[in-house]
Protein backbone atom coordinates (compact mmCIF):
# COMPACT_ATOMS: atom_id res chain seq x y z
CA UNK A 1 0.00 0.00 0.00
CA UNK A 2 2.79 2.40 0.87
CA UNK A 3 4.38 2.28 -2.57
CA UNK A 4 1.28 4.16 -3.66
CA UNK A 5 2.68 7.10 -1.69
CA UNK A 6 6.17 6.81 -3.14
CA UNK A 7 4.73 6.85 -6.66
CA UNK A 8 2.51 9.81 -5.83
CA UNK A 9 5.53 11.78 -4.61
CA UNK A 10 7.38 12.36 -7.87
CA UNK A 11 10.90 13.68 -8.34
CA UNK A 12 11.10 17.22 -6.97
CA UNK A 13 8.01 16.90 -4.80
CA UNK A 14 9.76 16.57 -1.42
CA UNK A 15 11.10 19.72 0.26
CA UNK A 16 12.51 19.35 3.76
CA UNK A 17 13.29 21.73 6.63
CA UNK A 18 12.09 24.76 4.73
CA UNK A 19 11.91 28.13 6.37
CA UNK A 20 8.65 29.93 5.65
CA UNK A 21 7.05 32.91 7.32
CA UNK A 22 3.44 32.41 6.23
CA UNK A 23 0.92 29.78 5.17
CA UNK A 24 1.07 31.32 1.71
CA UNK A 25 4.80 30.65 1.35
CA UNK A 26 4.32 27.07 2.48
CA UNK A 27 1.53 26.63 -0.10
CA UNK A 28 3.81 28.08 -2.78
CA UNK A 29 6.43 25.46 -1.89
CA UNK A 30 3.86 22.64 -1.86
CA UNK A 31 2.60 23.93 -5.22
CA UNK A 32 6.13 24.15 -6.63
CA UNK A 33 6.70 20.51 -5.60
CA UNK A 34 3.66 19.45 -7.62
CA UNK A 35 4.81 21.51 -10.62
CA UNK A 36 8.41 20.21 -10.47
CA UNK A 37 7.16 16.63 -10.33
CA UNK A 38 4.98 17.38 -13.37
CA UNK A 39 1.66 16.69 -11.65
CA UNK A 40 0.29 20.21 -12.08
CA UNK A 41 0.92 23.43 -13.94
CA UNK A 42 1.65 26.55 -11.90
CA UNK A 43 -1.93 27.84 -11.99
CA UNK A 44 -2.85 25.03 -9.58
CA UNK A 45 -0.67 26.65 -6.90
CA UNK A 46 -2.78 29.79 -7.21
CA UNK A 47 -5.94 27.67 -7.04
CA UNK A 48 -4.74 26.12 -3.76
CA UNK A 49 -4.04 29.58 -2.34
CA UNK A 50 -7.46 30.86 -3.44
CA UNK A 51 -9.15 27.82 -1.87
CA UNK A 52 -7.46 28.59 1.44
CA UNK A 53 -8.40 32.26 1.18
CA UNK A 54 -12.01 31.32 0.43
CA UNK A 55 -12.55 28.59 3.00
CA UNK A 56 -9.85 29.19 5.54
CA UNK A 57 -7.79 26.95 7.74
CA UNK A 58 -10.05 23.90 7.60
CA UNK A 59 -7.23 22.38 5.56
CA UNK A 60 -5.28 21.95 8.79
CA UNK A 61 -6.72 18.49 9.26
CA UNK A 62 -4.79 17.25 12.28
CA UNK A 63 -2.36 18.72 14.82
CA UNK A 64 0.51 20.26 12.86
CA UNK A 65 -0.62 18.91 9.48
CA UNK A 66 -2.07 20.89 6.56
CA UNK A 67 -3.44 19.36 3.36
CA UNK A 68 -2.94 21.99 0.67
CA UNK A 69 -5.21 21.39 -2.30
CA UNK A 70 -7.58 22.86 -4.82
CA UNK A 71 -10.35 21.26 -6.83
CA UNK A 72 -9.78 18.86 -9.70
CA UNK A 73 -9.18 21.23 -12.61
CA UNK A 74 -7.48 21.72 -15.95
CA UNK A 75 -4.33 22.67 -14.00
CA UNK A 76 -3.94 19.10 -12.78
CA UNK A 77 -1.96 16.91 -15.19
CA UNK A 78 -1.85 13.79 -13.03
CA UNK A 79 -2.88 12.88 -9.50
CA UNK A 80 0.00 13.36 -7.07
CA UNK A 81 1.35 14.63 -3.78
CA UNK A 82 4.06 16.94 -2.54
CA UNK A 83 5.54 17.04 0.94
CA UNK A 84 7.00 20.08 2.70
CA UNK A 85 8.38 20.12 6.23
CA UNK A 86 8.91 23.44 7.98
CA UNK A 87 11.95 24.15 10.15
CA UNK A 88 9.83 26.53 12.23
CA UNK A 89 6.11 25.81 12.67
CA UNK A 90 3.66 28.38 11.30
CA UNK A 91 0.29 29.60 12.57
CA UNK A 92 -2.41 28.96 9.97
CA UNK A 93 -5.32 30.24 12.06
CA UNK A 94 -6.68 26.76 12.80
CA UNK A 95 -9.02 26.45 15.79
CA UNK A 96 -7.43 23.31 17.16
CA UNK A 97 -4.49 22.16 15.07
CA UNK A 98 -1.97 25.02 14.91
CA UNK A 99 0.95 25.44 14.48
CA UNK A 100 1.70 23.60 11.23
CA UNK A 101 4.98 21.79 10.55
CA UNK A 102 3.98 19.46 7.73
CA UNK A 103 2.28 20.57 4.52
CA UNK A 104 1.06 17.90 2.11
CA UNK A 105 0.16 19.19 -1.36
CA UNK A 106 -2.57 17.20 -3.11
CA UNK A 107 -3.67 17.33 -6.73
CA UNK A 108 -6.35 15.03 -8.10
CA UNK A 109 -7.72 14.74 -11.61
CA UNK A 110 -11.20 13.84 -10.36
CA UNK A 111 -13.14 13.18 -7.16
CA UNK A 112 -12.89 9.39 -7.02
CA UNK A 113 -9.67 8.25 -8.73
CA UNK A 114 -7.34 8.75 -5.77
CA UNK A 115 -9.04 6.76 -3.02
CA UNK A 116 -6.18 4.24 -2.65
CA UNK A 117 -3.76 7.14 -2.35
CA UNK A 118 -5.86 8.79 0.36
CA UNK A 119 -6.10 5.50 2.25
CA UNK A 120 -2.29 5.17 2.20
CA UNK A 121 -1.86 8.82 3.20
CA UNK A 122 -4.31 8.39 6.05
CA UNK A 123 -2.46 5.34 7.31
CA UNK A 124 0.86 7.22 7.24
CA UNK A 125 -0.38 10.38 8.94
CA UNK A 126 -2.34 8.43 11.54
CA UNK A 127 0.97 7.20 12.92
CA UNK A 128 2.39 9.85 15.27
CA UNK A 129 5.69 7.99 15.19
CA UNK A 130 5.97 8.24 11.40
CA UNK A 131 4.91 11.89 11.39
CA UNK A 132 7.68 12.65 13.91
CA UNK A 133 10.20 10.81 11.73
CA UNK A 134 9.05 12.78 8.67
CA UNK A 135 9.36 16.07 10.54
CA UNK A 136 12.91 15.28 11.65
CA UNK A 137 14.07 14.01 8.25
CA UNK A 138 16.75 15.99 6.44
CA UNK A 139 17.15 13.76 3.38
CA UNK A 140 14.63 12.68 0.79
CA UNK A 141 15.84 9.06 1.01
CA UNK A 142 14.87 9.03 4.68
CA UNK A 143 11.36 10.19 3.84
CA UNK A 144 11.02 7.56 1.12
CA UNK A 145 12.12 4.85 3.53
CA UNK A 146 9.25 5.79 5.87
CA UNK A 147 6.76 5.42 3.04
CA UNK A 148 7.40 1.74 2.56
CA UNK B 1 -28.42 5.44 7.79
CA UNK B 2 -26.83 8.00 5.51
CA UNK B 3 -23.80 10.04 6.52
CA UNK B 4 -22.31 12.85 4.50
CA UNK B 5 -18.66 13.87 4.91
CA UNK B 6 -18.09 17.40 3.69
CA UNK B 7 -15.09 19.59 2.90
CA UNK B 8 -14.38 22.56 0.72
CA UNK B 9 -13.02 20.83 -2.37
CA UNK B 10 -14.38 17.30 -2.05
CA UNK B 11 -11.05 15.55 -2.67
CA UNK B 12 -9.11 15.78 0.58
CA UNK B 13 -10.62 16.12 4.01
CA UNK B 14 -14.02 14.70 3.07
CA UNK B 15 -12.40 11.58 1.60
CA UNK B 16 -10.26 11.08 4.72
CA UNK B 17 -13.31 11.61 6.95
CA UNK B 18 -15.32 9.11 4.90
CA UNK B 19 -12.64 6.41 5.15
CA UNK B 20 -12.09 6.87 8.85
CA UNK B 21 -15.82 7.10 9.63
CA UNK B 22 -16.34 3.84 7.72
CA UNK B 23 -13.66 2.16 9.85
CA UNK B 24 -15.32 3.38 13.04
CA UNK B 25 -18.85 2.45 11.92
CA UNK B 26 -17.72 -1.03 10.96
CA UNK B 27 -16.09 -1.50 14.36
CA UNK B 28 -19.30 -0.28 16.01
CA UNK B 29 -21.37 -2.69 13.91
CA UNK B 30 -23.44 0.11 12.39
CA UNK B 31 -24.67 -0.20 8.85
CA UNK B 32 -24.35 3.19 7.18
CA UNK B 33 -23.59 4.67 3.80
CA UNK B 34 -20.96 7.41 3.93
CA UNK B 35 -20.77 9.79 0.98
CA UNK B 36 -17.97 12.37 0.51
CA UNK B 37 -18.85 15.71 -1.03
CA UNK B 38 -17.76 19.31 -1.39
CA UNK B 39 -19.97 22.01 0.09
CA UNK B 40 -21.86 22.73 -3.14
CA UNK B 41 -22.63 19.08 -3.77
CA UNK B 42 -23.53 18.56 -0.11
CA UNK B 43 -26.09 21.35 -0.25
CA UNK B 44 -27.51 19.96 -3.48
CA UNK B 45 -27.59 16.29 -2.51
CA UNK B 46 -27.38 16.33 1.25
CA UNK B 47 -31.08 16.25 1.96
CA UNK B 48 -31.79 13.03 3.76
CA UNK B 49 -28.41 12.64 5.43
CA UNK B 50 -28.80 11.78 9.11
CA UNK B 51 -25.35 13.02 10.07
CA UNK B 52 -22.97 15.48 8.41
CA UNK B 53 -19.29 15.09 9.29
CA UNK B 54 -17.06 18.07 8.60
CA UNK B 55 -14.30 20.21 10.11
CA UNK B 56 -15.05 22.96 12.67
CA UNK B 57 -14.29 25.85 10.31
CA UNK B 58 -16.91 24.71 7.77
CA UNK B 59 -19.82 24.25 10.21
CA UNK B 60 -21.04 27.81 9.67
CA UNK B 61 -21.35 27.18 5.91
CA UNK B 62 -23.50 24.09 6.46
CA UNK B 63 -25.89 25.47 9.07
CA UNK B 64 -29.52 25.04 8.17
CA UNK B 65 -28.96 21.73 6.40
CA UNK B 66 -31.06 18.83 7.64
CA UNK B 67 -29.12 16.30 9.70
CA UNK B 68 -26.88 16.60 12.73
CA UNK B 69 -23.67 18.47 11.98
CA UNK B 70 -20.70 16.81 13.69
CA UNK B 71 -17.39 18.73 13.52
CA UNK B 72 -14.22 16.62 13.72
CA UNK B 73 -11.04 18.40 14.87
CA UNK B 74 -8.53 15.71 13.99
CA UNK B 75 -9.51 13.60 10.97
CA UNK B 76 -7.06 10.79 11.82
CA UNK B 77 -8.27 10.39 15.40
CA UNK B 78 -10.56 7.37 15.29
CA UNK B 79 -11.32 7.76 19.01
CA UNK B 80 -12.63 11.28 18.50
CA UNK B 81 -14.69 10.18 15.48
CA UNK B 82 -16.14 7.27 17.44
CA UNK B 83 -17.01 9.40 20.47
CA UNK B 84 -18.68 12.10 18.40
CA UNK B 85 -20.57 9.65 16.19
CA UNK B 86 -21.77 7.77 19.27
CA UNK B 87 -23.02 11.00 20.82
CA UNK B 88 -24.75 12.01 17.58
CA UNK B 89 -26.50 8.66 17.32
CA UNK B 90 -28.07 8.86 20.80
Amino acid sequence: MSSVLSLALGEGSIKLQQSCTSWRESFELAGAGLVESKRTVSTYTQEMIEAFEELGPYMVIAPGIALAHGRPSASVLETGLSLVTLSTPIEFGSQSNDPVSLVIGLAATDHDGHIDLMAALSELLMSEEKVTLLLNATKEAEVRSYLS
Amino acid sequence: MKILSVCGMGIGTSVLLKMNAEKVLEAMGIDAEVVAADITKAKREGIGADIILTTPELVVLLEGMPGKIVPIDHVFDLTEIRQKLTAALL
